[in-house]
């Protein structure tokens, strides 16, 4: 048994120590926000965060992880509450099948959480890793950067609020 | 367009033909000669309704006011079940909201074909326009009975028929009997689309919110109880044949429930997703196999099928004496092997109980792969049900039916449970059918003016289809013990076209000669990748055009307008234009601009693109700085989802141009991975994409899906011809070929 953090809960899963997290995800855990691209770290459909950095589950053991914080889409938000990232990606339309969108947006989140303003060069070069076929990049690129300017207003909201 | 339907071959063409190959004779027909034939409107029904007429088939409404909306065509990403219901909603006078749609289904929905050529919208789109308008005016015609009304004092409003004094009959209360079980009219009142409020409005689209979510939103992530997690073995390369296979020590691999062996067939079926991969990688270690090398050497691919046998089809002859030649131009271009390469690997799920087989698959054919499969496992039809869950986006036929048939081989041979079978992504790269390799031969005369007088047009390539006609087209069926064969290939007749599809120049040129050379034997397995031939066609045409405008030094923007009569043609070439700053484009060193037009398929959408590329003489790497679309798709439907459908064409075919080309030995394909066969990252975006669409209020719809993938090519070649003064007619434009040319 192996004891892992998902979205901030605690979860068993009878699962041996080689089994990429992706597995654990999809098969043990039944959860869809993870993609099975390549299985090869080449496409980032998979990708999750662990302690705040993007990996690819696909490539990464559940042995390593005890201990470790890891967030997958389904912690985002939900439809009728989405996060900032998913909010953003509805309002730009940012998908066409969307199948690489879920690892889109756990890529962006680890960007955004770490530089709140970051700019169109620094959004390309950080989400390099993964691959759309359906080339909605360009939506991409904008729901990231509309979805900064959300959590920057948001960020700044209590402090405004302390001022006055 | 002046092109005549050839009905006869002169005795010198016949001699011309028979230097080559087998001669057929093709009927082929230019856009206008096609409508002079069309049946009278009257006999046809619009739309898939020609074909599916009962209205029930379509729309069914229950008595608590539910609306249930079917289609034949499915989600491919393309936004389709969006803009159906939009479409209904619109006929129908309801919120989009109470629209629940079922897409393709062989036991619910329509049988319309494949979710192909971009037909959806033409074929389902408006069928389903027609029977909404249908069941609207029947809903108004029951209340008029029923309030003694004649009908014309009643109109449908939100979801109900209305009276200009404040009475109301909610659609659910008028529901009973069989009022839907109609044939459809073929003259039927549409809503006028002046007052359209939903159709014509970008809508966001229905299944974004789960896929942004982590809903269950793809086959892939289909759970259902009891299921079982298959991986298949499949051969190291085409026509391996097995030759041992020692699978006693896998069968006992934890978790594993069976090994299906089966002739050169291998698969495995564990309880865990990770265990069947485990197991999977066991197997395969443990097959010995039988190789041959059947492919050709890779550097002499173009010549090796050059001298295939052939068959020719003449698809347009025209010829007027031409006068005044001043100038002749020829070229040649060349398109190799590339793949659709969806980003999630093929997947489906079957289940085989009582006899009967279900098959949940993103085929983008469910009857004809329920046909495929039934006669794969010698079954009667109604004994397999097919039924489409998405998949990740597939641009054509790729291994989502082959997966289809695992499914069902396995699901035989482990009944009673769910089995879900997932590709893995090498399987996906190596044994997807690809978009053939194409060769285009052009030779064109201009006048004293600058006027094209003579235009000849060749182009060579192996068939565009071979999606399922039978089981012989489903890869696993040729690896069992009694294999099925590949039936012989057929050219997909024109207008649509394979091979030669937008082979048939949309200018306006007196004099036009197009042979289509069908090579039917394939070294490489191939078939539809989106726009089929039109990607070659129009890369090699406008390229063609461009070096024409060059030849008579005009403006290449102007050089196609003075060939185009079409007005709606001339609309998204003027716009395109003026929307980039064409006239006004002053280049940076190492830049330049390109343009291109294609009428989709001759016959669908309009589509014009201009485009700034940076050349890196250096590297040889070409990038697109910004690129401008103009679409006219006819009436819209959803301007987004045309804007996102454009958007991702172009991008999709930056990729394919400059980057894209499935490589291979003698012995096998070598693109196995993502490493092997780079596409497009992010680095490498434009800096900005615009589309612009050209609505059509009330026009037919002509479809948007593949309309952008060859002017995007051509408009790439001719921007780095004109930023480098080199013309590099082989794709892709990728950094080995564009330093050669540079000669750097
Ligand atoms: S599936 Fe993990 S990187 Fe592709
Ligand atoms: S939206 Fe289809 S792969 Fe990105």
């Amino acid at each position: 048994m192996i004891e892992l953090d998902i979205n901030g809960t605690k979860r068993s899963v009878d699962a041996e120590a080689d089994t990429p997290l992706l597995y654990v995800l999809r098969d043990h855990l039944a959860m869809n926000g993870a993609k099975f691209g390549c299985g090869l770290g080449q496409c980032g459909a998979c990708t999750v965060m662990v302690d705040g950095e993007a990996v690819f589950s696909c490539m990464t053991p559940v042995s390593v992880l005890a201990g470790r914080k890891i967030r997958t889409i389904e912690g985002l938000g939900t439809v009728e509450q989405p996060g900032a990232l998913q909010r953003a990606f509805i309002d730009e339309q940012a998908a066409q099948c969307g199948y690489c969108i879920a690892g889109m947006i756990m890529r962006a989140q680890a960007l955004l959480e770490k530089n709140s303003s970051p700019s169109d060069a620094e959004i390309r070069r950080h989400m390099m890793p993964n691959l759309c076929r359906c080339g909605t990049h360009m939506r991409i690129v904008k729901a990231v950067r509309r979805a900064a300017q959300t959590m920057r207003a948001e960020a700044d909201k209590p402090k405004s609020a302390g001022q006055t | 367009m002046s092109i005549k339907v050839v009905r006869a071959l002169s005795v010198s063409r016949r001699r011309f033909l028979a230097a080559g190959g087998s001669l057929v004779i093709g009927f082929s027909l230019s856009p206008k000669a096609l409508f002079a034939q069309g049946s009278p409107a009257a006999t046809k029904l619009p739309g898939s309704l020609n074909t599916t007429p009962m209205i029930d088939s379509w729309i069914r409404l229950g008595a608590d006011g539910s609306i249930t909306v079917l289609t034949g065509k499915a989600e491919l990403g393309q936004g389709v079940r969006t803009a159906l219901i939009q479409i209904a909603a619109e006929q129908l006078f309801v919120q989009p909201g109470k629209i629940q749609l079922i897409t393709a289904d062989t036991r619910r929905t329509p049988d319309e074909g494949y979710t192909a050529g971009s037909n959806s919208m033409k074929d389902s789109g408006t069928a389903i326009m027609n029977a909404a308008a249908q069941v609207r005016e029947i809903l108004i015609a029951r209340a008029a009975v029923r309030l003694g009304l004649s009908a014309d004092k009643l109109k449908a409003e939100d979801g109900a028929v209305i009276v200009s004094d404040g009475r109301r009959i909610a659609f659910g209360d008028l529901v009973g009997g069989e009022l839907t079980r109609v044939r459809a009219e073929s003259q039927i009142k549409l809503k006028d689309p002046a007052s359209y409020t939903v159709v014509g409005h970008s809508m966001q689209r229905v299944d974004i919110p789960a896929k942004v979510t982590g809903g269950a939103a793809y086959v892939q992530d289909l759970r259902l109880p009891g299921m079982v997690h298959a991986r298949v073995v499949r051969p190291p390369a085409y026509g391996a044949q097995l030759r041992e296979l020692q699978s006693a020590s896998v069968e006992k691999m934890p978790g594993v429930l069976k090994v299906v062996h089966d002739g050169s067939y291998v698969a495995v079926v564990a309880e865990r997703e990770f265990d069947a991969i485990r197991a999977m990688r066991a197997l395969a270690a443990a097959a010995r196999w039988d190789e041959r090398a059947l492919l050709p050497e890779p550097s002499e691919l173009f010549d090796y099928l050059t001298r295939l046998p052939y068959d020719s089809f003449i698809d347009a002859d025209n010829h007027a004496t031409t006068a005044g030649v001043t100038k002749t131009v020829e070229a040649n271009y060349r398109r190799p092997y590339q793949m659709h390469g969806a980003i999630g690997p093929s997947c489906a799920v079957g289940l085989y109980k009582d006899d009967s087989l279900t098959v949940w698959t993103h085929s983008q054919g469910v009857y004809p792969l329920r046909k495929s499969i039934a006669e794969m496992l010698k079954l009667p039809e109604d004994r397999v049900q097919c039924i489409h869950p998405e998949g990740a986006g597939c641009y054509g036929h790729n291994g989502a039916d082959d997966a289809g048939a695992d499914a069902a081989l396995i699901a035989r041979a482990f009944p009673g449970r769910p089995v879900r079978v997932q590709w893995m992504r090498e399987q996906e790269h190596l044994w997807e059918p690809y978009g053939p390799a194409m060769m285009t031969a052009a030779k064109a005369s201009l006048d004293g003016g600058g006027n094209i007088v003579d235009w000849e047009y060749e182009v060579t390539s192996n068939t565009h289809s071979t999606r399922p006609g039978g089981a012989g087209n489903l890869m696993p069926a040729w690896h069992l013990a009694i294999p099925f064969t590949p039936p012989q290939p057929k050219p997909i007749p024109l207008p649509e076209g394979g091979g030669d599809r937008n082979a048939i120049p949309y200018y306006k040129i007196p004099s036009v000669r197009v042979v289509h050379r069908f090579v039917p034997s394939m070294p490489i397995r191939v078939s539809a990748l989106r726009a089929l031939g039109a990607y070659a066609n129009v890369f090699s045409i406008e390229s063609f055009m461009d070096e024409l405008a060059l030849a008579g030094r005009t403006d290449p923007v102007e050089f196609r307008l003075r060939h185009l009569e079409d007005p709606r043609a001339r609309e998204v070439v003027t716009l395109a234009a003026s929307r980039f700053g064409w006239s006004s484009y002053a280049p940076d060193k190492g830049r330049g601009r390109g343009f291109a037009f294609a009428r989709y398929k001759s016959l669908g959408a309009y589509l014009a693109v201009a485009l700034e590329v940076d050349v890196d003489r250096e590297t040889g790497k070409v990038r697109v700085v910004r690129a401008v679309a103009t679409v006219d798709s006819g009436q819209a439907v959803n301007p987004d989802g045309i804007r996102n459908q454009v958007e991702g064409g172009v991008l999709q075919s930056i990729s394919w141009t400059l980057l894209e080309a499935v490589s291979f030995d003698k012995k096998s394909i070598t693109s196995a991975d993502w490493s092997q066969y780079p596409i497009l990252r992010f680095p490498e975006l434009p800096d900005t994409v615009e589309v612009h669409v050209v609505d059509r209020p009330g026009q037919p719809f002509l479809g948007t899906g593949e309309a952008a993938q060859g002017p995007t090519a051509a408009a790439i070649a001719n921007a780095v011809a004109a930023a480098s003064n080199v013309r590099i007619r082989e794709l892709p434009l990728d950094r080995k070929r564009v330093k050669v040319a540079l000669g750097v």
